[in-house]
Formats: structure tokens, C-alpha cells, sequence
């Protein structure tokens, strides 16, 4: 019986409409996670050696007072990352197959997945540097087993709590400021936590408890959604109580304030664009690692234009990177209405322009880091205005991957909007003005940098017209293929 | 007038349509009628632009669509649910299209009271998205939609199917009197014989993508469609 859902697994992924254009993608982030592999390794294999060199004492110690934030990071990572295992079930449902097999195969699936099988990387070789450095092998064993089954325990916690988002943003605040007032000295978690790990290698027959926890996450997990798996359960479509608004005030602006009023219900009204722009909020506060000295390497020059334009282009970034992708469930309407293609543009561009601009007074905080510090949160703006909203933009042409605005109603659905893909895009936008700068800089001054990186986004700007003509030719190439692709919809 | 010359759409090696020549006059009511997979929404598609014809080229009222936008002020369709922005309340939505098609509040609001029989109070102020109405509902809305800011051309693929019967009826009377209406023309696909020898002075017939009956609607026109669909199945 597996045997159909794999097949069927296998035919989604080969036959989904971005896995040919973006073969690269694929390989690049096959790359990006082999980078992470050989890092976990080199870390597993040196960790011990590291940790004993520091004479931070016993490494195995070392490692057992931190792993609660391990634990804790793994599964921020787990939830913003891992995706829900996509298997489609509803079609599932009236099919000769047991409701037991399709929810164990789903969340078997689970069990395979990359944020599982990393942590052997760090955990195997630890472990055997632990054992030719003469550690008890069975306590060794213990201690391995229990981390194992705490992470394993982790992946079921992830699919449990990922229908639930009043637990996860508490989940994260308790685990910042437990890990601020650790920092600070006020209160040390890691006391209470540590003689725990420490048990599972002082006393390795503790080791049975994690697995006790984890046969219940695992039981649990599947209970959950066996009880829930009816078209008016955990499939249920979710409704919320709509309400119609207005925004008259952006009557005013025309056609353009038409679509200005829609995107903004876009945004608000749908679990995916929200999740993006709270994430583009985060970016304001990336600054904070360059302007205040917190880290040697970014006292560089060059890396506060690299966050100057973080900071102002964080919607950029995250929303303006899928434009017109989260139109998809909707483009045929937008391409057979009264609407002409370079309308529709520039009312993207007015939304990435405004948000840039709001980033920017936002982040008027800089200032108090010294007036370099805002100049470059500026001068960033500046060009993100002026050069990168047309290259997001253009890139959003190539980007056929149809967006679900309504990931929440599928329990079992792609649901985070965050992935590789956008920060691999990322990279052009960046190198380029990070040039420009330095051109500036080693030819002249610090402030000739700025003013060069400025005068591009200026130059950028009055090319408005022309770049948009190239633009709209672009989408209107690549209209067809687009409209295929999010027919796909799903897939 | 609309007008379609030597218009093909291939996938592959499969001619899904091929039409040499086809015009339907300003003003008419048409019907095009097929099995599953004859062409219908291939050739809806392509004169909404939606598709590139694989050669051929469609005009409609002077404007050949491939090349030039101005066909959207004056054409409006309702193909499928991506028709529909599912974040959106009706109202919103109706406005939203009004707005798009040059029609105040008002205007929209007058359009509507047209209908109210027809939403039976479960699409207006009913505090709902799009995307959480009913299957039926949804299409409601988005027929309705297509008649907003007197477009010259409505294009309506498979409006009958999934809709109520009170609907069904109020539709084709409202199709009707837009048929008699000498400025409107109302392309209709339909695999409901019965509603579209209703509706359109002329029917035509696509099989495997090629004309294979133009008909004008007479009396006889329900029996000779029946007597052709009949002889299709083997």
C-alpha cells in the first residue's frame, strides 16, 4: 500500500510545474545543504576538541548545558523551515485504504526529512570522538539514544503545533528572554536542564524516558490527526468572519488606489502574506548586529551599505520578491480585466515603494547610533527604491510557483513563506551596490561611497519609465507560461 | 464582431483547436457546444488571451487580442473559479470589478438589486469571504460580476452547470433579454443541450477542436443537436 502513496509522492515532485525551470534552485540548495552537512560534521568531529581546548571543562558537559537551546533552536527552525507532509489526503479519503496507513504514512514521511537526519551529523561523530576518548560506551549509548529520541520527539511537537499559532509565538518570547536573561546573569536555565542530559549519560537507563516522550508525541500526533481526519474536522475549511472595508482614502489615487486597497487586504486577510511582512518587520532590527559593535567583522564600512539596505527592504525582500506570485489563485481575472499590465506593475512598485519609505521613518532609531549609521539605513533606501524594486520585480517574472494564500485551511499544507529560494535571489541586489560602494570608498572616502550608491538609486529612478517598458515586456513574455503554471496549482 | 482566422492551438503533437474561419456578428448569442475536451474553454481562452494560439490570430471588435490590450475595456468573462479573488467579500469583489470598469458605488449597487432574487441572501452582507461561500454561490458571484459596466462582449463558459434551478432559470432569462439587446454580444459554452437551444440564436458544434455544426436556432435545432451527440457516442 506504501507503495501508491510513494509513487504518488514521487509523481507530485517530478511533475510540479517549478521543478523544471528550476532545476538550478534545486541544485544549489542541494549544495547549501551539503555546505551544512560538512559543517555539522567538521563541528561534531572538532566540538570535542574545541570545547576541551577552551578548558571550558568536560565537553560532554559543555554540550549537555546547552543542548536545551539546541533543542529550542531546532524547533524554531523545524517551524519556520519544515514543511507539513504535503501527501494531498482529502482525495484519499474514500478510497479501500485504512485511515491508519494514510495518516502513518504521512507522518512517517516526516521522520526523513532533512531537519532530522542533520542533528546525526553533529550527534554520530560526537558521539564516537566521545567513545575513542575512553567514555563509558553504554553511557555513551544512553546519552545518544535519549538525544535522539528528544529530537525525533520534536519533529511530532512541530506537526502538532504547527496548526496552532497562539503556541508558537509565546514558545519563541519564553525562549528569547530565557536565553537574554541568561545573558545577562539573571537566571540560568541551563541548571535545571543540564542535570537531565546529564542523567541520560550518568544513569543511561533514563534514556528510556525520551523514548517514553517520544512514543507519545508520536502517539499523540497520529491521534491527532487520525480523530481529525473528516472533511469537517482537521480538514475542515476554518472560515473567519469577513468584513467588508473600504479605505476610501486611497480613492483618490485612481485605478492605482484600486489595487493599493486590494493588496492590502491581500495582506491582512491571508495567513501567508501576514507571516511574510512580520518576517519583513524582523529585518528593521538586522541593523542591530552592524551599528552597535556587537560584531568585529561588520565594523567594515561595506557591510553597513549591506545593512543599510536590509534594514529599508525587508518587505522588498520577503513580499516583493513573489510579485506576481500572489496573485496566482486569481491571474486569469487580472490578465482578462480591464487592467493594463503596466498598471498592475507600477501599483506593485507604488506598495514596495511605500514600504520602503515606512521602513525607512521606522528606522529613523538608527539615528541614535550616530548619524552614519541612519545615513546608511538611507542611502540603502535609497537605492532599494531606485534599482531594486525594478530587479525584484523582474525577477518576479521568472517565479511561476503559485502561491496557496489559504495555506491555513490545509492541515497538512505548504504552509511557512519563508524558504531558500527568496534569499538565493537575494544575492544579485546585494553584490551590486556592495561594488559600488567600494569603488567609491577605495577611490575616494567613506561618504563618496554613500553618495555613489544614492546617485545609482537616483539614476535608477529616472530610467522609471524606460525600465518599466522593458518589465512589462518581460511579464507579457512570460505571461502564458505563468498563467500554466499557476494552474498547477497545489502541486 | 468577433472574428477567428486560421486559428489553432496545439499541445504537443494534439491539435486541441483548429478553426479556419469563424465570426460571430455584433450583437449575437452564441452558443458553442462539445463533449469534454472538444475546445470549448481552449477557444475561450485564447479570445480572452489567456492562451497563444499555436497560429491564427482573433479580432475582437477590430482589436486583435494577441497584440493589443483594448479589447478589456469592452469584453468580461467568467471562465472558472481564478476568476474569483477568494480574500474578498462579494461586495469588495463587486466594487472591485466596478472600479476596474469605470462604475461608481452606486451604479454597482443598482446592478446588484437586479439580482437579489437570484443570491436568495446568501451572498450580500452575509460577513463571508468569497472563497468560504458554496461551490454554486461562488459562480453566482462571478456571473454576476461579468454583467458589471455594460461590457459589448460577455463570455460565460459553462455558466448553467453547478447553479441552482431558480438560478438556471433567472440566468437564462437575463441572457435573453441581453441576446435582444443588439449591442451585447453573449458568447455562452454549455453541455446542457436544452439551456443553450434556450438562449442562442446560433449554436455552434465543436468536436476535437474543429467546427463540425453552425446552426441557427430553430424549433428543430434541439433534436438535430441530440441526433448529432447521439451518433458521437459509439
Amino acid at each position: 500500500m506504501y507503495r501508491y502513496f510513494i509513487s504518488l509522492q514521487w509523481k507530485s515532485f517530478v511533475r510540479s510545474a517549478s521543478f523544471k525551470t528550476e532545476i538550478w534552485f534545486k541544485i544549489l540548495m542541494a549544495l547549501g545543504a551539503l555546505y551544512f552537512i560538512l559543517l555539522f560534521l567538521a563541528l561534531g568531529v572538532g566540538a570535542y576538541f574545541i570545547i576541551e581546548e577552551a578548558g571550558l571543562g568536560d565537553p560532554l558537559r559543555v554540550v549537555n548545558r546547552f543542548l536545551i537551546y539546541y533543542l529550542g533552536a531546532d524547533m524554531y527552525l523545524r517551524y519556520m523551515l519544515q514543511k507539513m507532509p504535503v501527501l494531498n489526503i482529502r482525495p484519499l479519503l474514500y478510497l479501500p485504504l485504512k485511515k491508519n496507513s494514510v495518516v502513518r504514512y504521512s507522518l512517517g514521511k516526516t521522520l526523513l526529512s532533512f531537519f532530522n537526519i542533520s542533528h546525526a551529523f553533529f550527534f554520530v561523530p560526537f558521539s564516537i570522538v566521545l567513545l575513542i576518548q575512553g567514555y563509558d560506551p553504554v553511557s555513551v549509548a544512553g546519552w545518544h539514544l535519549a538525544c535522539l529520541a528528544l529530537f525525533l520527539g520534536n519533529n511530532f511537537l512541530n506537526l502538532l503545533l504547527n496548526n496552532v499559532d497562539r503556541f508558537f509565538y509565546p514558545f519563541l518570547a519564553a525562549l528569547a528572554s530565557l536565553a537574554v536573561a541568561q545573558y545577562y546573569g539573571w537566571f540560568d536555565i541551563t541548571a535545571y536542564t543540564a542535570p537531565v542530559f546529564d542523567a541520560f549519560y550518568d544513569r543511561p537507563w533514563t534514556a528510556l524516558l525520551p523514548w517514553v516522550w517520544l512514543v507519545f508525541c508520536a502517539v499523540w500526533a497520529f491521534r491527532h490527526f487520525r480523530s481529525t481526519m473528516y472533511l469537517d474536522g482537521g480538514l475542515a475549511i476554518r472560515t473567519a468572519e469577513g468584513r467588508t472595508e473600504d479605505y476610501t482614502w486611497l480613492n483618490r489615487f485612481g485605478n492605482l488606489g484600486t489595487f493599493l486597497k486590494n493588496d492590502i487586504k491581500l495582506i491582512r486577510r491571508n495567513k501567508r502574506s501576514r507571516t511574510t511582512v512580520l518576517v519583513s518587520l524582523l529585518f528593521l532590527f538586522y541593523g542591530l548586529l552592524f551599528f552597535t559593535g556587537s560584531m568585529e567583522v561588520y565594523e567594515d564600512p561595506v557591510w553597513q551599505v549591506f545593512a543599510g539596505i536590509f534594514v529599508s527592504g525587508g518587505f522588498l525582500f520577503t513580499f516583493g520578491q513573489y510579485v506576481p506570485s500572489w496573485d496566482s489563485a486569481y491571474f486569469p481575472l487580472m490578465m482578462s480585466q480591464n487592467i493594463r499590465y503596466r498598471e498592475y506593475l507600477q501599483s506593485k512598485w507604488w506598495l514596495i515603494v511605500i514600504a520602503t519609505a515606512v521602513s525607512t521613518v521606522l528606522a529613523s532609531f538608527y539615528a541614535y547610533f550616530g548619524w552614519k549609521a541612519y545615513l546608511a539605513v538611507v542611502v540603502g533606501a535609497i537605492y532599494n527604491i531606485g534599482v531594486n524594486s525594478y530587479l525584484v520585480l523582474w525577477g518576479g517574472a521568472y517565479i511561476k510557483t503559485p502561491i496557496d494564500l489559504t495555506s491555513n485551511k490545509k492541515a497538512f499544507g505548504d504552509r511557512q513563506a519563508f524558504n531558500g529560494k527568496t534569499l538565493l535571489l537575494t544575492i544579485p541586489k546585494l553584490v551590486l551596490p556592495l561594488g559600488v560602494f567600494m569603488v567609491g570608498n577605495l577611490l575616494w572616502n567613506q561618504t563618496a561611497g554613500f553618495v555613489l550608491v544614492a546617485l545609482s538609486g537616483i539614476v535608477g529612478f529616472t530610467f522609471k519609465d524606460r525600465v518599466f517598458r522593458l518589465i512589462e515586456k518581460i511579464y507579457r513574455k512570460e505571461k502564458y507560461k505563468t498563467l500554466r503554471a499557476y494552474k498547477q496549482q497545489g502541486s | 464582431m468577433i472574428v477567428a482566422e486560421q486559428l489553432t492551438k496545439v499541445y504537443g503533437t494534439q491539435k486541441v483547436l483548429d478553426i479556419g474561419h469563424l465570426e460571430i456578428p455584433e450583437g449575437q448569442s452564441f452558443g458553442l457546444v462539445g463533449n469534454n475536451g472538444a475546445g470549448k474553454t481552449t477557444l475561450f481562452s485564447l479570445l480572452l488571451d489567456l492562451i497563444e494560439p499555436s497560429s491564427g490570430h482573433i479580432v475582437n471588435q477590430g482589436v486583435e487580442v494577441r497584440t493589443s490590450e483594448a479589447w478589456k475595456p469592452f469584453t468580461s468573462a467568467f471562465i472558472d473559479e481564478t476568476f474569483l479573488i477568494g480574500y474578498l467579500t462579494p461586495e469588495e469583489y463587486f466594487y472591485f470589478i466596478g472600479e476596474l470598469r469605470g462604475q461608481s458605488r452606486a451604479d454597482v449597487d443598482a446592478l446588484l438589486s437586479h439580482f437579489e432574487d437570484m443570491f436568495n441572501g446568501e451572498i450580500l452582507q452575509q460577513k463571508k469571504y468569497l472563497r468560504d461561500l458554496s461551490k454554486g454561490n461562488q459562480k453566482k458571484v462571478g456571473i454576476v460580476a461579468a454583467f458589471i459596466g455594460n461590457p459589448r462582449v460577455v463570455i460565460l463558459d459553462e455558466p448553467f452547470a453547478n447553479l441552482d434551478p431558480t438560478t438556471q432559470i433567472r440566468l437564462k432569462k437575463i441572457l435573453r433579454e441581453m441576446a435582444a439587446n443588439q449591442e451585447v454580444t453573449v458568447l455562452v459554452s454549455s453541455h446542457d443541450l436544452i439551456h443553450v437551444t434556450e438562449v442562442c440564436e446560433r449554436i455552434v458544434v465543436l468536436s476535437k477542436g474543429q467546427v463540425v455544426r453552425d446552426i441557427s436556432t430553430s424549433p428543430e435545432t434541439l433534436k438535430e443537436l441530440e441526433q448529432f451527440f447521439d451518433s458521437q457516442a459509439v
